[in-house]
C-alpha cells in the first residue's frame, strides 16, 4: 500500500515552487516599496529645498518674503526647547527607571506604573498638545512659552527615556552590585557609584533619541499656539518661540499662496533630517562603543 | 645633648601616639555621622524616586481630569446625543453646530486607507526580512527601515502635499487639491516599518523545530510561512496591526497639512475630509477663547480621540497576552 501518491505530488510540484518563487519576489519587491519612497522622499525634498540653503538663510530672521526669509529664530527656539527637554525629561525618565527596577517591590504599586506608562506611550501627541495648553500654557498661565513647551514635549518623550533606562539598569549584572554591597557600600551608594555609571551608554542613547523624537514632533507645539511668522529671535526659557517643525508646517500650507515656501519648507527639512542623522548616529556610536559586554 | 634629643623624640611620639589615638576616636566618630546621613540618604532617596516615578501617573491623570472636566462643561451647551449623531460641524459663527460624525468618518477613511497600504506591504516585509532574506540582507535592510520610521510626521505631511497629491492628481482627475486619499497613503507607509518591525519580531520567535519540522515533510517556503509561521505568530501580527490603527487614528500633521479643513459628512476619498487631529490643530491655531462651546469642543473631540487610542492599545495588549502561544 503507498501512503504517498508521487505521482500526485510530482503533478502538483511546479505549481508548488512557482507560487514559491512568486511569492518570494513579491515579498521582495514589498520591502523594496518603503526603500523606494525614502529615496523619492529624500530626493524630491533635496531636489526641491538643496539650493536654497545657504549662509543668509541659516542666520537670517523670519520673513514674509521667501528671498530674505531665514530659519535663525527656529533654530535658536529648538536649542531652547531642547535645554528645557533635555535635563526634565532625563531626571524624571532615569529617576523612574530607577525606582522601577532598583526600589519598587515587585508588586501591583510597580506594575501599575509600567502600564501606566506603556499606555502614556500610546497616548497621541495631539493630546499632550491639549494637556500643554490647559496645564502649561494656561492653568500656570506661562503662555506658549519655551518653558510650556518644553515641559510638555519632556511629558511626551518620557516612555522613551523610562524604556530605555529600565532595559540599560537591568542589562547591569546582578554580581557587580553585590560586589559593592560586599565592600560595605548602601543600597544608594552601589546604584550611584556602580549601576548608573555601568548603565549610562544605554541610557545616553535612549535620552538622545528621546529628544531625537521631540525635535521633530510638530502637533504639540502647534497646539499650544506657536505663532505663524515670529520677528524676534528667543532669548530664554520664558520667550515665545517657534521651532524647525512648525515652521515647516506653516510654509507647506502657506505653499498654495506663495510657491516659493514650498521651496523654504523642503531647505527646513533639509536641516532638520541633517540635525536627526547626526543625532542618531552620536547614539548608535555610544552604544557601539561604550557598551561593555559583561 | 644626646639624652636631651632621645627624650624630645620620645615626648613627640607619645604626642605622636596620643594623636593617633584621637584620629581614630574621630574618625570613628566621622563614620558614625555620615553612617547617619548615608542611613537618611538611604531612607530619602526611595521617597524621592517614588515621587519621580509619579509624575508618570499624574501625567494620565491630568490628561483624563482635563479632558473630562472640559467634555462635561461642552455637553452642558450641545446635547450628548447631538454630537454623536450630528453630521454637520460648524463650529464657527452665530449658529455654530456640532456633530463629530464629520470627523468621526474623515479619522476611519484616512485609518482604512493607511491600513489598507501598511498592512499588506508591512506584512510582506517582515515576511521577507524573516524567513526569505540572508542574515547579510537583513542586516542592511533593517536600519534603512528604521531611517523611514525616524523621519519626522511633517516631513511626510510635506511629501503627501508637495508630491503625492499632485502625482496621484495626475491620473485621477476628479482628485482635489487636497484630499483623505493621499495623506491616507502616505500614513500607511510611515507605520509601514513599524507593522513590519513588530510582526517581524512575533515571526522570529517561533521555534525553527516548526519550520523544520514542516520542512521535512516537503513544504515549499511558502507553505512553511503561510501555514505554520503565521498562524505561531498571529497574536503578534494582529496586535501590531492595531497598534499600527492607533498611530493612524492618532497621527496629526500629515493629514492637517494634505487633507484641508472641509467638515463635510461625506465618505468620496477624492475630496477634503477633517480628522480628529486636526480639527484640533485647527481650532487651537486659530487661538479659540477659553469658556466658548468652540473651545470645550476641543476637549470633547480629544476625549473622543484619547479614547479611540487607548482601547485600540489595550486590544492589542490584551490580544499578545491573551492569545500568545508559547513554544
Amino acid at each position: 500500500m503507498k501512503y504517498v501518491d508521487s505521482e500526485q505530488v510530482h503533478k502538483k510540484m511546479g505549481s508548488r515552487l512557482l507560487a514559491n518563487n512568486l511569492a518570494k519576489t513579491l515579498f521582495f519587491m514589498a520591502t523594496l516599496f518603503g526603500l523606494v519612497v525614502l529615496i523619492v522622499l529624500i530626493y524630491r525634498v533635496l531636489a526641491d529645498g538643496l539650493g536654497w540653503i545657504n549662509l543668509d538663510f541659516l542666520m537670517n530672521r523670519l520673513s514674509t518674503d521667501p528671498e530674505r526669509a531665514g530659519i535663525w529664530g527656529a533654530i535658536t527656539g529648538t536649542l531652547w526647547l531642547m535645554l528645557v527637554v533635555a535635563p526634565v525629561t532625563m531626571i524624571l525618565g532615569v529617576g523612574t527607571a530607577i525606582y522601577l527596577e532598583e526600589y519598587a517591590a515587585k508588586g501591583r504599586i510597580s506594575s501599575f506604573i509600567k502600564t501606566n506608562i506603556s499606555n502614556l506611550a500610546g497616548v497621541p501627541s495631539v493630546v499632550f498638545g491639549i494637556l500643554g495648553l490647559t496645564v502649561f500654557a494656561r492653568a500656570l498661565d506661562l503662555g506658549s512659552v519655551v518653558l510650556a513647551g518644553g515641559l510638555t514635549m519632556a511629558l511626551l518623550v518620557l516612555p522613551v527615556v523610562v524604556v530605555a533606562s529600565q532595559e540599560a539598569i537591568r542589562a547591569v549584572p546582578q554580581f557587580l552590585r553585590e560586589a559593592s554591597y560586599g565592600m560595605g557600600a548602601t543600597k544608594w551608594q552601589t546604584i550611584k557609584n556602580v549601576v548608573l555609571p555601568a548603565a549610562l551608554p544605554g541610557i545616553l542613547t535612549g535620552v538622545i533619541l528621546a529628544l531625537s523624537r521631540a525635535i521633530g514632533e510638530t502637533a504639540p507645539l502647534v497646539v499650544i499656539g506657536i505663532p505663524a511668522l515670529l520677528i524676534p529671535v528667543p532669548d530664554g526659557i520664558f520667550d515665545k518661540f517657534t521651532i524647525l517643525p512648525v515652521q515647516i508646517y506653516y510654509w507647506t500650507v502657506d505653499s498654495a499662496l506663495v510657491a516659493e515656501y514650498a521651496n523654504l519648507a523642503a531647505a527646513t527639512i533639509v536641516i532638520l533630517l541633517i540635525v536627526l542623522f547626526a543625532m542618531n548616529s552620536i547614539a548608535i556610536l555610544i552604544r557601539n562603543k561604550f557598551q561593555k559586554r559583561y | 645633648m644626646r639624652r636631651l634629643k632621645g627624650v624630645l623624640h620620645l615626648a613627640k611620639s607619645a604626642v605622636q601616639h596620643d594623636n593617633r589615638k584621637l584620629n581614630v576616636r574621630e574618625i570613628i566618630q566621622q563614620k558614625k555621622k555620615s553612617r547617619s546621613v548615608n542611613n537618611y540618604t538611604e531612607k530619602l532617596i526611595p521617597k524621592i524616586l517614588f515621587g519621580i516615578a509619579a509624575i508618570s501617573v499624574l501625567t494620565t491623570i491630568g490628561i483624563v481630569l482635563t479632558l473630562i472636566t472640559e467634555t462635561i462643561a461642552f455637553f452642558k451647551d450641545v446635547p450628548f446625543i447631538d454630537f454623536f449623531t450630528g453630521t454637520e460641524l460648524k463650529p464657527l459663527g452665530e449658529n455654530a453646530v456640532f456633530g463629530v460624525l464629520p470627523l468621526l468618518t474623515g479619522t476611519i477613511i484616512s485609518t482604512l486607507i493607511a491600513m489598507l497600504v501598511a498592512i499588506p506591504v508591512g506584512l510582506m516585509t517582515a515576511i521577507f526580512l524573516s524567513e526569505y532574506a540572508s542574515e547579510k540582507t537583513r542586516k542592511a535592510l533593517k536600519p534603512l527601515l528604521e531611517i523611514l520610521a525616524g523621519i519626522p510626521t511633517i516631513v511626510y505631511g510635506f511629501f503627501a502635499f508637495t508630491f503625492v497629491t499632485p502625482l496621484l492628481r495626475s491620473f485621477i482627475p476628479g482628485l482635489e487639491p487636497t484630499n483623505i486619499l493621499s495623506p491616507g497613503i502616505v500614513m500607511g507607509i510611515m507605520i509601514i516599518p513599524m507593522v513590519a518591525s513588530l510582526s517581524e519580531d512575533a515571526m522570529s520567535s517561533v521555534p525553527n523545530a516548526m519550520r523544520e519540522g514542516a520542512l521535512a515533510l516537503g513544504a515549499t517556503k511558502l507553505e512553511v510561512t503561510w501555514k505554520v509561521v503565521v498562524p505561531a505568530a498571529i497574536s503578534g501580527i494582529i496586535a501590531s496591526f492595531v497598534l499600527g490603527i492607533s498611530r493612524a487614528i492618532g497621527e496629526t500633521m500629515i493629514v492637517t497639512i494634505a487633507s484641508g479643513s472641509s467638515k463635510n459628512f461625506t465618505f468620496d476619498v477624492t475630496q477634503s475630509m477633517q480628522t480628529m487631529t486636526a480639527y484640533i490643530v485647527e481650532v487651537t491655531g486659530g487661538e479659540a477663547a477659553a469658556g466658548t462651546t468652540l473651545y470645550y469642543s476641543l476637549y470633547a473631540v480629544a476625549m473622543t480621540l484619547f479614547v479611540f487610542t487607548l482601547i485600540m492599545n489595550l486590544l492589542a495588549q490584551y490580544i499578545s497576552r491573551r492569545f500568545r502561544e508559547e513554544y
